[in-house]
């Protein structure tokens, strides 16, 4: 059986997309294609109208796990696509100072990954991301593994976040609310073979309160893909 | 039993071998057994303390030996273990032929050793090589392997060479197990450079083993076997050190 079938969607500049689906239909495999590191059997990747399907290095991608070298100091791991892309500790290090303050791991840029809450290490793990520096960032599930009050805080801080640097950003999640919560679309796909269910547009306001998810129009939403989800 | 759990790691092994010793001390003391045949614990710390002047010479060829030898067997299974986590036919071809050479006795290879090499220090450093590249070959390649798939695979999404996802990752990620061969042919290094100098030669512990040995002279050859214990720890210990240097990140998950 195959993982994925006639999936098509698109994204924006500065768009924030999310995929939500059940566990197991496919939305990382989703995403790894469009990172070049599974094989695409049919349909194609297109990045500024230029066709990528298969290549590496066109997306910034983070994974749901942080996958910090545990080895590295957080601001080693954080300028890890630098030194990648053949620059020295020194140039890289001073490059991502700037945004140590607004990933929120000032004071702790020379401690290791396993002294760090996993809130943080989640920050670091983005920050390495962001540092990949391409227009389109893959977040897949990045708050699945944290406390529901720490993944309450993470959503709002990342839309702080994304606010600044402007980014393009394709996100998987299987939570309703936090796809409302950050999205500007939604797509909805079915059990594997992964299918497009539906197409949601959001149209709440930007900035956006944490209490926006207690409105109605909020609400009206959540009950809409809820009832499409099962 | 729950109280056990509170006592250090290393306090119950060593109250195990005290009463051990003390049971030993008493079996000699008591005349049960005989001087010549068992010399007591006490007997052979006195004579220990009493031959090294004596037998620096022999320790030091010893030492020797196992270092030149652990040095040496680092770097090859080093650069093997590399060359066949990099090529998968290597890996195959070569991993059977290094469980097989660990099927071949020692004791049978050390006097061929002997034949081919004389009776310097060359085939004492054979022998050493050859027990301790088993255990850091096997151990590093698994290390090596060990890497989180996600973690090769978000490298090669940031299009890291080959290279850099050796350095960055795959190395740093096998050390661990890297030191577990390393103490394991640490403590090994020690009896290897021994086994090799029983075949004869002009110097080391060995050599003086076997000529206590033939003068029956037991509690002089239980006073090399301390030595030889001492020693072995020693490395083990010096090899543990390394680790708790080179690998701070262990430290901050304690
Ligand atoms: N490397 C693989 N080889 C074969 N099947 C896989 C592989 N990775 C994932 N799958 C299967 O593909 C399906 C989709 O997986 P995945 O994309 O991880 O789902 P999701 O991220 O939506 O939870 C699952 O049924 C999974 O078992
Ligand atoms: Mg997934």
């Amino acid at each position: 059986m195959p993982i994925i079938e006639d999936v098509s969607f698109y994204l924006d500049q500065n768009e924030f997309v999310t995929l939500i689906g059940p566990s197991g239909c496919g939305k990382s495999t989703i995403f790894n294609m469009i990172a070049g590191i599974v094989p695409v059997e049919e349909g194609k990747v297109f990045i500024d109208g230029r066709d990528c399907t298969g290549e590496v290095g066109q997306v910034s991608y983070m994974y749901q796990k942080d996958l910090l070298l545990p080895w590295k100091k957080v601001i080693d791991n954080t300028i890890l696509p630098l030194i990648i892309k053949g620059e020295s500790v020194r140039e890289a290090r001073k490059k991502v100072i700037p945004y140590l303050k607004l990933f929120g791991l000032e004071g702790f840029e020379y401690k290791y990954p396993f002294q760090l809450s996993g809130g943080m290490r989640q920050r670091a793990a983005l920050l390495r991301t962001y540092m990949f520096s391409k227009d389109i960032v893959l977040l897949d599930e990045p708050f699945g593994g944290l406390d529901a009050i720490t993944r309450s805080k993470m959503q709002s801080w990342l839309l702080e976040v994304i606010e600044k640097v402007k980014a393009s950003v394709l996100f998987v999640t299987h939570d309703i609310e936090e796809a409302i919560y950050l999205s500007d679309r939604i797509y909805v796909l079915t059990e594997r073979p992964a299918r497009i269910k539906e197409e949601v547009a959001i149209h709440l306001p930007r900035p956006r309160e944490r209490e926006i998810v207690t409105t109605t129009q909020f609400n009206r939403i959540k009950r809409h893909i809820l009832l499409n989800l099962s | 039993m729950r109280k056990w759990e509170n006592i250090g790691d290393k306090t119950i092994p060593l109250l195990f071998i005290f009463i051990i010793l003390v049971f030993w001390q008493l079996i000699v003391d008591g005349g049960i057994i005989a001087r010549y045949i068992l010399p007591s614990p006490y007997d052979v710390v006195v004579v220990c303390i009493k031959i090294i002047p004596d037998i620096k010479e022999h320790i030091w060829t010893t030492l020797q030996e196992a270092l030149i030898g652990l040095v040496v067997a680092i770097a090859l299974s080093v650069i093997l273990a590399v060359l066949m986590d990099n090529f998968t036919l290597l890996k195959k071809a070569i991993q059977p032929l290094l469980v097989v050479s660990q099927t071949i006795p020692v004791m049978v290879l050390a006097p061929l050793f002997a034949m081919w090499f004389g009776f310097d220090m060359l085939p004492k450093i054979m022998v050493v090589i050859l027990v301790c590249f088993f255990p850091i070959v096997v151990n590093l390649l698994e290390g090596l392997n060990s890497l989180d798939q996600d973690l090769l695979n978000l490298m090669k999404s940031m299009k890291a060479s080959r290279w850099h996802i050796f350095s960055l990752a795959k190395f740093p990620a096998s050390l661990g197990s890297f030191f577990s061969g390393l103490k394991i042919a640490a403590t090994y290094s020690i009896i290897g450079a021994v086994i090799g100098e029983w075949m004869g030669g002009k110097s080391g512990l060995g050599v003086y083993m076997t000529r206590v040995r033939q003068s029956f002279a037991l509690d002089k050859v239980f006073a090399s076997i301390l030595i030889i214990i001492v020693l072995s720890l020693l490395l083990f210990e010096i090899i543990e050190l390394i680790q708790y240097l080179a690998m701070p990140w262990r430290r901050a998950i304690k």
